[in-house]
């Protein structure tokens, strides 16, 4: 599948995964992709920040959009903003500053439950349908809070049954539930906690609030190797090349060989789990290694998205 | 930094701290860190207890902790107490251990059923719609009831050491904010407006404010407003009761004697995270009692990621030509010289974005736990985790 097909799947892609699994510098990578085939892309923030702008060597996001790259801009979203927005939009704006100066959108947001999502995600509809950009991807609260995020419109309009916000729950529903306007990808690593929490999250997001899952975006990879782990087959492999490798070198050699093949079971292990429990494609995403990403990091990590996809074949349905 | 320094200040957090709290963003291993410096002071003696907040299902499972709670409950010292004769702490006989999995809203009903001036206030409240809204899902509660717990569990006195884990938020620190916010929502003006009794609130809300309410209702629906009014008038008389709990939570989290554990990762999000969190920490006067740094790569060495790279080309130059026994050699050396360097590039990363942290917590020692073969999910690897935080 070509990457300019894969982002254009839908407008709006929804990236979810558990805390500290790389969602940022997956939606960074996602957002690179999408800007290389050609296509606008606005990243949408909503749970403050997030070190998206710093893995591009910007300042923090704020509430109106900045370019973080060619073809890629950025912005958060705010309840309290969107709420804002939402009135002077229908004709209420003298209420609105009152509403949040008053600090009484706390009071109502908490008497409506998922009233702010609602807010985020009428906005984030109206960013789809503004045609800001081919593509809106939004970098989505933590796993748990995810789900809670993606159902809180079908619970909005079992609770409230009349008025103009049950209409904008509506209209975010039909968003999400089409898939050919909004998809989630999951992002996770290849470990044993965050498998089973990614897997939990997919059924929910699928069966409960009924949006289409792209594919699983596994990050951290350690690439395949076969390296030589004793200090002994280095000695061997040190004198079949005829080059010098001290001893406390060898050791280490060795020792740093051992480590890598543990992990690499390990991540291959948990790789397979996760084929087994969740019948849905695979992107492999290697590890960095480096502390933190910066710009070129992320644009390998582009480079391997890419790769991903264009591996991936178009799954009729 | 000397191996000794983190060692013993984890050692005293867990002999003698009362109140150890446990902070950092979501993924970092907070939960594990929690337990584990739970199961070492029950080790030495201590009755302790462990407040998780959703806990992996493993853990949760190895915890006994298979539903949520509002009470504690023991731990068989048979799985905690004897899995690791390698380190055998010394003083004081085994202790106990318990465990408890934070249930927001009941802890919210019991704190309401507190402070009810009758049991028909408690249950007009306990009923309505937009209490259940504020227990189930404010932003914050679950902050809140987190320390409620906490200043429950040691009002009771029952345990001498409190391990609390914190809720997995962005900002690892809304937890400090959260009594602050329950305040806040009790202090809203119009609020309060809605809080007077039915005929003095029709002749002193003004015209402006019945205005404001209607739209609102248009907005979002009569019956809200109307759950909130009904929510408000079977408050009445507990505001005081909630205002003054929540700044008794507060100098909880303020005392000298409570201790906070920051747990991060050493990549460079957690740590900037860390970062914030040890500069806000500072501003209210608490200081950070140690710092546990999870899933640390190892160093294999002190050679410089360049050298070794330019080693590996070397190779790979080899590889390119003579006798085929010699070029497979070549490579598959130049392969391993890579892997090192780039493993001596991670650990280098990591210590230098550690280095940041130290600067900021005014010299808390910093506790490394590296990378583990499995998952930390059952006893025998919270030993191991133990015996790498308290052995150095």
């Amino acid at each position: 599948m070509d990457a300019r097909a894969f982002c254009s799947a839908s407008r709006v892609v929804v990236v979810a995964g558990k805390g500290g699994v790389g969602k940022t510098t997956v939606t960074a990578a996602l957002a690179v992709m999408a800007a290389r085939a050609g296509l606008s892309v606005l990243v949408v923030e909503v749970e403050g920040k997030s070190g998206l702008a710093s893995a591009f060597g910007k300042p923090d996001l704020g509430y109106h959009e900045i370019e973080l790259h060619p073809g890629i801009t950025a912005r958060f979203l705010t309840p309290d903003e969107a709420l804002v927005e939402y009135l002077e939009d229908h004709g209420l704006s003298r209420i609105s500053r009152r509403l949040a100066r008053t600090g009484a959108l706390e009071v109502v947001a908490t008497a409506v439950p998922g009233m702010k999502d609602i807010l985020l995600l009428g906005k984030v509809k109206q960013l789809e349908q503004g045609g800001t950009a081919d593509l809106v991807i939004i970098d989505a609260p933590a796993a748990g809070h995810a789900v809670s995020f993606l159902l809180s419109p079908q619970g909005l309009l079992d609770a409230v049954h009349a008025g103009p916000i049950r209409k904008q729950a509506a209209e975010v529903v039909e968003m999400l539930h089409d898939p050919a306007r909004c998809r989630v990808l999951l992002v996770t690593v290849p470990e044993e906690t965050p498998v089973n929490e990614l897997v939990e999250t997919a059924y929910a997001i699928e069966d409960r609030a009924g949006v289409s899952l792209g594919p699983v975006l596994v990050n951290g990879c350690y690439p395949e190797t076969d390296l030589p782990t004793s200090p002994a087959e280095i000695r061997d492999l040190a004198a079949a090349a005829d080059v010098f490798v001290s001893d406390r070198e060898a050791d280490d050699l060795a020792a740093a060989a051992a480590f890598r093949s543990r992990r690499g079971a390990i991540q291959a292990a948990q790789i397979d789990r996760l084929a087994d429990r969740l019948p849905l494609p695979q992107i492999r995403l290697p590890f960095v290694f480096a502390a933190g990403l910066g710009t070129a990091d992320v644009e390998l990590l582009a480079d391997a998205l890419e790769a991903g996809v264009e591996a991936l074949t178009p799954v009729p349905g | 930094m000397t191996a000794g320094a983190p060692v013993e200040a984890l050692e005293q957090i867990v002999r003698s701290g009362h109140v150890v709290i446990c902070a950092g963003s979501g993924g970092v291993g907070k939960t594990t860190t929690a337990a584990v410096l739970a199961v070492e002071g029950a080790r030495r003696g201590r009755n302790a207890v462990v407040v998780t907040i959703d806990p992996a299902k493993r853990l949760a499972n190895a915890l006994g902790l298979d539903t949520l709670s509002d009470t504690p409950h023991e731990i068989d010292r048979a799985l905690w107490g004897a899995s690791s004769a390698s380190h055998s702490p010394a003083g004081g006989g085994p202790g106990r251990l318990s465990a408890l999995m934070l249930d927001t809203e009941s802890t919210f009903d019991h704190l309401v059923a507190r402070y009810a001036e009758t049991p028909e206030q408690a249950q007009r409240i306990l009923e309505n719609r937009f209490y259940r809204n504020v227990a189930g899902a404010l932003s914050g509660t679950q902050e809140y009831m987190a320390m409620e717990k906490l200043h429950e569990l040691h009002e009771e006195g029952a345990y001498d050491l409190i391990v609390v884990d914190t809720p997995p938020t962005r900002h690892a620190l809304d937890f400090l904010d959260a009594p602050n916010r329950i305040t806040r929502l009790l202090d809203n003006r119009i609020f309060r407006l809605l809080m007077m009794p039915t005929r003095a609130y029709m002749k002193a809300v003004s015209a402006g404010v019945q205005r404001f309410l209607r739209i609102v209702a248009r907005v979002v629906g009569s019956e809200v407003i109307d759950d909130v009014v009904a929510f408000l008038r079977a408050f009445e008389g507990m505001e005081d009761g909630f205002r003054e709990r929540a700044a008794v939570v507060l100098a909880l989290l303020s005392d000298p004697h409570t201790r906070f554990v920051l747990v991060t990762s050493p990549r460079r999000d957690a740590i900037d995270e860390a970062h914030y969190f040890a500069e806000r920490l500072t501003e209210t006067d608490r200081g950070v009692a140690a710092v546990v740094v999870n899933r640390v790569h190892p160093s294999f060495g002190v050679e410089q990621p360049e050298g070794l790279r330019a080693r590996a080309e070397t190779l790979d130059a080899l590889s390119a030509s003579g006798p085929a026994g010699r070029r497979r050699a070549a490579a598959r050396l130049a392969a391993a010289y890579r892997n090192l360097a780039d493993l001596r590039s991670i650990a280098r990363a990591e210590r230098e974005h550690l280095e940041g942290v130290r600067e900021r917590i005014g010299g808390a020692p910093v506790a490394f736990v590296p990378y583990l073969d499995r998952d930390v999910h059952d006893f025998d690897a919270l030993a191991e985790v133990g015996r790498v935080l308290f052995s150095g």
